[in-house]
C-alpha cells in the first residue's frame, strides 16, 4: 500500500530581547547556574510580573511577516502543571487569545510552490533546564532560562514530506533572522521544533493517529526522525496489524530511533485560566502600521533585486542573502562604489570560505565593508595582484586592519616597473635555456613553468598579465 | 453542580495533594459550596455584557527592555530544601 505522511509542526523560537519576558533579568545564554534569576522568574510568592514591551513588538512583527491575522485585544493565560523545570508550577502562555492566527508561509521544494498555513502564533515564557546527576542520582534545576521570551508557531498539518518541513524551517529561520527578532540558533536551543506526525493510505482524507516527537535539535535530526517515525507507523499498521498509539516520543540521535516518553492516557489537563497578573494588551492600528512600515526587505525580495538590479546570477544572490548580516555587508560594500559582481566574487570565495574555516557567523565578524572595498580597489588600480590580495584579505580579516597600511608595511605592492619585469624575464630565460628551446620547438606546455619561475623571481608581486605578455614577447622574438 | 468524591480525587491528583479521608469529605462539601456560588452568578442575565478577564479596566502595562541586576544566588537558594550551592536539587525526573 502507498502511504501518505501528514505532519504539523510546533516551533518554539526564543526572542532576541535583552531581558526576560516578565522581569529585568538578562536573557544572555550561558552564565553560571541560577545567576540570571530573581524572585519573579523563580516564582516567589507575592511578586508581580510586568510584560516586556519588546516581546510584544517582536511577536507582532513575526505575525506580520508570517501573514497572520493579529488579535487586536490579546491576553495571557495560566497553564498549570507540576514539573521541576517550572518553579511557579504554571507557565504564563496564551490559549484563548493568541496574538496571531491564520498565517501563511509560502515555501518552495524543487520547482513546486506550496503554502503552509499557520494555525496560531502565541507568546509564552521558557522553562528552566534540568540536568540529571547520575553520581548523586538527583536532578539539578537551573532557572536561568526561566522566563526567557518565546513565540510558539503552530502550523496546520500541511506537510507531506521531510523536505517540505526543512524548507519551511529554513524560511522561518531566515524570516525571523531578517526581522531581527531571534538569532534562531538551534545549537543554543533558540529554535526548537516538535513534530506531529501521522500516516494514512494515499488518497484518504481522514487523519491517522499522530505521535509527537521532541528533542529535535538540528535540521538533520528532524529529517531523520521524520523518516524513522513514518516507517515505524507504517510497519506497525501494515506488518503488525496494530494501531498507532497517541503519545509523545523522544528522538535519540545517537541511537537513530525514537522512544515513547509518557503515554497520554492521562490526557493532560492544564486547567488553563486567564492570567490575573498581566493586564490585557491592545494593539492599535497606529502601532501596527508603524511596525508594518518598519519591516525589513526579506531574503527572497533581496535575491530577486540582486538579480534584477545588479545582474548577479541567481545562485550568487541566494548565497549572499543566506543571512541578513551577509546581505547587509554585500549592499554596504556595493554602496562604496565597488562593482557588485566583484563584491559577490570576493564574498562567495574568500569571505564565505574564511567564515566556514573559522567557524564564525557573518554577524560576528570584525571585517567591515570599507576594508573589503579597499582591497578590491587596490586590485582594480593595479596596486595589488589578485593572489596577493587574497593573502592580504586573510591577514586583515580577524581584526579588520587597514589593508593599505598592511600592503605598505609588508612591501606587497604590485611591481609596476616594466623595466624590472623585462629584466627578470631575461634572467629567467637565460637560466632555463633547455625549457626555452623546448618551447621554441613547439612544446607550449613549458610556458606555464616559465611564468612560474618569473613570478617566483618577482616574489609573486607582479601583475601576471604583464609577466605573461613580456615573457611571450621575449620568447617569440 | 454536584461535586463527587471522584472529582476531588482528580483535582487533588492534578494538584499533587494527598488528602486523608476526612479532609476529602470536608473538601467535597466546601467545593460544592464554592461551585454553588457560581450557580447563583449564572442565574444573572449577562446577554449584553462583554466578557472580561480582569476586574480592572487596565491594559498595556509594559516595561522597557532594560537589564537590571539579578538576585544574589545564595539569597535565592536560601529557602530551597536541597540546594547544592549552585542549583536546586530535585528528585530524579528524567523519564
Amino acid at each position: 500500500m502507498d502511504w501518505e505522511i501528514v505532519i504539523g509542526l510546533e516551533t518554539h523560537v526564543e526572542l532576541a530581547t535583552r531581558t526576560k519576558i516578565f522581569c529585568s533579568c538578562t536573557t544572555e545564554f550561558g552564565g553560571a547556574p541560577n545567576t540570571h534569576c530573581c524572585p519573579i522568574c523563580t516564582g516567589m510568592p507575592g511578586t508581580l510580573p510586568v510584560m516586556n514591551k519588546r516581546v510584544l513588538e517582536y511577536a507582532a512583527k513575526a505575525c506580520l511577516a508570517l501573514n497572520c491575522e493579529i488579535t487586536r485585544y490579546c491576553k495571557f493565560d495560566r497553564k498549570n502543571y507540576f514539573y521541576p523545570d517550572l518553579p511557579k508550577a504554571y507557565q504564563i502562555s496564551q490559549l484563548y487569545l493568541p496574538i496571531g492566527r491564520n498565517g501563511k508561509v509560502p515555501i518552495q521544494v524543487g520547482q513546486e510552490e506550496k503554502i503552509i498555513r499557520i494555525h496560531e502564533l502565541h507568546m509564552e515564557e521558557d522553562a528552566g533546564k534540568l540536568v540529571h546527576d547520575n553520581w548523586i542520582d538527583q536532578t539539578r534545576a537551573d532557572y536561568n532560562r526561566c522566563g526567557v521570551p518565546l513565540i510558539e508557531i503552530v502550523t496546520e498539518p500541511d506537510f507531506r514530506s521531510a523536505d517540505e518541513v526543512i524548507a519551511y524551517l529554513e524560511k522561518l529561520r531566515s524570516t525571523l533572522e531578517y526581522l531581527g527578532v531571534s538569532d534562531c540558533k538551534m545549537q543554543e536551543g533558540s529554535l526548537r521544533c516538535d513534530v506531529n506526525l501521522s500516516v494514512r493510505p494515499m488518497g484518504s482524507s481522514e487523519l491517522g493517529t499522530r505521535t509527537e516527537m521532541k528533542n529535535l535539535n538540528s535540521f538533520k535530526a528532524i529529517a531523520r526522525a521524520i523518516r524513522y517515525e513514518a516507517r515505524r507507523q507504517q510497519e506497525l499498521i501494515e506488518m503488525d496489524h496494530k494501531q498507532v498509539v497517541q503519545e509523545t516520543r523522544r528522538w535519540d540521535e545517537n541511537k537513530d530511533a525514537s522512544f515513547s516518553m509518557r503515554s497520554k492516557e492521562n490526557a493532560q489537563d492544564y486547567r488553563y485560566f486567564p492570567e490575573p497578573d498581566i493586564p490585557p494588551m491592545e494593539l492599535s492600528e497606529d502601532y501596527l502600521a508603524d511596525l508594518r512600515a518598519g519591516l525589513p526587505e526579506m531574503a527572497q525580495a533581496r535575491q530577486q533585486r540582486y538579480v534584477r538590479e545588479f545582474g548577479l546570477p541567481a545562485y550568487d544572490a541566494e548565497l549572499l542573502t543566506g543571512t541578513r548580516a551577509l546581505a547587509d555587508f554585500f549592499e554596504a560594500t556595493v554602496a562604496l562604489g565597488v562593482p557588485p559582481k566583484e563584491v559577490s566574487n570576493w564574498m562567495m570565495a574568500e569571505l564565505l570560505r574564511t567564515l566556514k574555516e573559522k567557524g564564525i557567523e557573518a554577524k560576528n565578524m570584525a571585517l567591515t565593508p570599507g576594508t573589503l572595498a579597499a582591497i578590491i580597489k587596490m586590485v582594480s588600480d593595479g596596486k595589488l595582484n589578485r593572489s596577493t590580495a587574497s593573502q592580504v584579505f586573510s591577514a586583515v580579516f580577524d581584526d579588520d586592519a587597514d589593508p593599505v597600511a598592511y600592503v605598505k608595511a609588508h612591501g606587497l605592492e604590485q611591481i609596476s616597473d616594466a623595466g624590472l619585469v623585462e629584466e627578470t624575464v631575461r634572467t629567467v630565460l637565460a637560466a632555463n635555456a633547455a625549457q626555452v628551446a623546448e618551447y621554441r620547438s613547439g612544446k607550449q606546455k613549458v610556458f606555464g613553468f616559465l611564468v612560474g619561475q618569473c613570478m617566483r623571481a618577482l616574489k609573486g608581486k607582479a601583475d601576471p598579465k604583464v609577466v605573461n605578455r613580456t615573457l611571450r614577447e621575449q620568447l617569440d622574438r | 453542580m454536584k461535586i463527587t468524591e471522584e472529582m476531588v480525587d482528580y483535582v487533588s491528583a492534578l494538584s499533587r495533594l494527598k488528602l486523608p479521608l476526612e479532609e476529602k469529605t470536608r473538601m467535597t462539601g466546601e467545593l460544592e459550596q464554592i461551585i454553588g456560588y457560581m450557580d447563583i452568578l449564572n442565574q444573572l442575565d449577562t446577554t449584553d455584557i462583554e466578557p472580561m478577564s480582569h476586574t480592572f479596566p487596565v491594559k498595556n502595562v509594559l516595561r522597557e527592555d532594560v537589564v537590571e541586576p539579578s538576585f544574589p544566588r545564595e539569597a535565592l537558594l536560601a529557602n530551597a530544601p536541597a540546594p547544592d550551592g549552585e542549583s536546586y536539587l530535585v528528585p530524579k525526573t528524567v523519564e
